[in-house]
């Protein structure tokens, strides 16, 4: 009982294989798209590489291009496959490698599918990885004499200001660094080293944020320092006062603007699933088609198709049979002590070999 | 003696008709192109139209548009012209049309010559513009509770971190005015009351920049106020310092990115000026080539094809009767009868 048979006349058939050329054609877009959203993705995460944390993020657009690549091969194979199927003489070149081309693009859809499902998964090793990196850049905000982390206050302050962020959590996160180089504290002055003494592992810390924290919606100039002071300035009450600094922390930022890079890419991997599956469904119509007319002998006849051709389960039964003997066919035949040269009589009811020459022809020789 | 006259065969008149066919198409893209390019200018412009007072000319960029436009409508045209050139009925047809259609093409090429002068004149009025209206920013910068001027502040703190640039000329147009709003100053202290009876106009003046100033490449947290004080800071000298701070004017910066846009699209014009004077001479030889041939019945036969019929300065002595007639024609004719009592 076949699975879903459809009957083919040869017009529909040659139907089927110019509307799969021009959608193997459409599929070769997809897999560009593919990998030029994979390489997107692998620059975007490139650019703020100095604000995560050494986590493994690169294997989703790592994925992403390969399976990209990956596609536009396949497809152009299959395009080319398809225009060659109008003409049954042709198909005959590509008889024996149909079969194994559709197991491999059914095996490969399934990758394209979990490429798509790792977009979404990706959202708690970024935080996880954005929480210790914007941690460990705020920390070395100060050093900017040391080499390899000078830049980092560079790139905290722009980050701050194309997001509209600060801080890790919030604004108080900076309260608890010393983000204030001691090259430029004045040693000689009393309050800094008083302040200095106050904390017990020799901070500076104070309620003072860096500029780049300055919302430029505020009616009024910006407010850094003495945050929690409210009598440090006129009619400044901090509790009330919302639109001084930004309010919203880096790392949720910067995660929000990932998530929907992943999901914009996530959704549109989906869509370039379901197109595959349906490309390569009709790709199996096509080859099971042919080969019934081939079977059949006239090229002109109509034939059936079929995506499988006894139902699932058997189907995975003889699949799983052959499977079996593959992996018995190094095994030793223990019935004859292992050695396949003994000769061992048949027991089926025909008969061959001099042994069974009719007795009419004996009797003329004798 | 025709000017600069070319021999045709039939295969080269085809070729010929073929690849002006495609020159017209590719014309029709620039034609899109000069559109888009007057949108994005247009758009530019009114984006930073805050710090030009509002009152930026929007002359080239509504030019860009509609030379856009024409030039897709024209050179579709011209493409159709080439097509139909091919076949004698239809060309039969569009002859009457072919001297007035050249006319105006020469025409929309001046049009271009103009438009490409006026994008580099204009950076003029751009430069003079942006002067005065980053000055009226700077002085309503602290208004932030004025309709109409409320959205300032944060329009200068955007261009001022965007562009990485400071005040109008340079940082120092912040010590003039009061950017502070008299009401986040405490009028009940000392020191605020002084700052303002010291001077004339009672503005409370100071030696800061607003934090949009800062430069997030400095490697040490940024200094807004006393900033010509070397000792309100350690280790600082005001002279020396040029990484605390941008140093660039705005009127500089925003200026030169304008004028990049300008001089862009300039050339792309420029271009596109070549690419329809091309395509004109190219109708002109086509047209002549099919309008001489000898025999019309046999398009086998050959023909010659032209730019002009006479040469270059008779056809300019030409041009300049035809104008003197033209001119004279409403003068009376001293010592000779009307034309009308001659001919009875």
């Amino acid at each position: 009982m076949a699975v879903l048979k459809v009957k083919f006349t040869k017009t529909r058939r040659d139907k089927l294989a110019q509307i799969l050329w021009i959608l193997n054609w459409i599929s070769v877009v997809t897999g560009v798209i593919l990998f030029s959203l994979g390489l997107f993705l692998k620059v975007e995460l490139k650019k703020r590489e100095d604000l995560m944390a050494e986590k493994d993020i690169q294997y989703v657009p790592n994925m992403l291009i390969a399976v990209g690549l990956i596609a536009c091969a396949i497809n152009f194979l299959g395009g080319k496959i398809c225009y060659d199927c109008v003409d049954s003489s042709k198909f005959l070149r590509w008889k024996l490698i149909m079969l194994p081309y559709i197991v491999c693009t059914f095996f490969f859809t399934l990758c394209v599918l979990v490429g798509a499902l790792m977009c979404y998964s990706m959202h708690w090793e970024l935080e996880e990885a954005l929480n210790l990196g914007l941690m460990q850049a705020m920390r070395f905000y100060k050093d900017t004499d040391m080499p390899g982390r000078c830049f980092l206050k560079h790139t905290v302050d722009t980050l701050q200001i194309q997001f509209q962020c600060c801080g890790n959590s919030g604004y108080k996160d900076w309260f608890h660094i010393q983000w204030i180089s001691h090259r430029y504290l004045d040693m000689s002055k009393k309050e800094v080293v008083d302040r200095l003494r106050s904390n017990v592992e020799g901070k500076y810390l104070m309620d003072g944020v860096p500029f780049s924290c300055c919302n430029i919606n505020s009616p009024r100039p910006c407010i850094q320092q003495q945050i929690t002071n409210n009598s440090a300035h006129f009619n400044y009450e901090h509790q009330t006062e919302d639109q001084n600094l930004w309010m919203k922390g880096c790392r949720q930022a910067l995660l929000e603007y990932y998530t929907h890079i992943m999901q914009s890419i996530g959704l549109t991997v989906l869509i370039t699933w379901l197109f595959e599956l349906s490309v390569l469904t009709g790709v199996r119509y096509l080859q099971t088609s042919l080969e019934n007319v081939l079977r059949q002998g006239d090229p002109d006849s109509e034939s059936d198709g079929w995506l499988l051709e006894n139902s699932l389960m058997e189907t995975a039964r003889t699949n799983l049979s052959i499977i079996k003997s593959l992996g018995k066919s190094n095994q030793i035949n223990t019935a004859n002590n292992g050695d396949p040269n003994i000769d061992v009589p048949s027991t089926s009811k025909a008969h061959y070999g001099p042994d069974n020459v009719p007795p009419k022809e004996k009797m003329e020789t004798s | 003696m025709p000017f600069l006259s070319l021999k045709f065969n039939l295969q080269k008149r085809v070729k010929l008709a073929q690849g002006l066919w495609m020159l017209y198409w590719l014309a029709v893209i620039v034609g899109i192109i000069l559109f888009s390019l007057g949108i994005f200018f247009k758009v530019e412009l009114r984006k930073r139209s805050e710090i030009m007072d509002n009152n930026e000319s929007h002359l080239v960029p509504n030019l860009l548009i509609l030379v856009g436009l024409l030039s897709c409508g024209l050179n579709a045209f011209g493409g159709k012209l080439c097509h139909d050139s091919l076949d004698p009925q239809k060309f039969s047809r569009m002859k009457p049309m072919l001297r007035p259609y050249m006319l105006l093409c020469c025409g929309f090429n001046a049009l271009l010559l103009l438009l490409l002068l006026l994008c580099f004149l204009m950076q003029f009025a751009v430069y003079l513009t942006l002067a005065e209206g980053l000055k009226n920013a700077i002085r309503f910068y602290k208004d932030t509770d004025t309709p109409g001027r409320c959205f300032m502040k944060r329009t200068l703190d955007m261009t001022q971190i965007e562009f990485r640039c400071c005040g109008n000329n340079n940082f120092r147009d912040w010590f003039e005015v009061q950017w502070i709003s008299s009401r986040y100053l405490d009028m009940s202290n000392d020191v605020v009351k002084d700052r303002v009876l010291s001077n004339v106009e009672g503005k409370y003046l100071m030696d800061s920049v607003p934090f949009s100033c800062c430069n997030p490449g400095s490697p040490r947290p940024c200094i807004q106020h006393h900033l010509t004080n070397n000792s309100a800071h350690y280790d600082y000298d005001h002279r020396t310092e040029e990484l605390n701070i941008w140093s660039r004017g705005c009127r500089q910066a925003v200026f030169s990115y304008y004028s990049g846009i300008m001089n862009s699209i300039g050339t792309f014009i420029l271009n596109s000026y070549f690419e329809v004077a091309g395509d004109v001479a190219g109708l002109k030889y086509l047209s002549t080539a099919l309008e001489t041939m000898a025999d019309p019945e046999n398009p086998e036969c050959e023909s010659e094809g032209w730019l002009l019929e006479k040469g270059f300065k008779e056809t300019l002595a030409d041009l300049l009767s035809k104008v003197k007639t033209f001119g004279r024609a409403n003068q009376v004719e001293e010592g000779g009868a009307s034309p009308d009592v001659a001919a009875t």
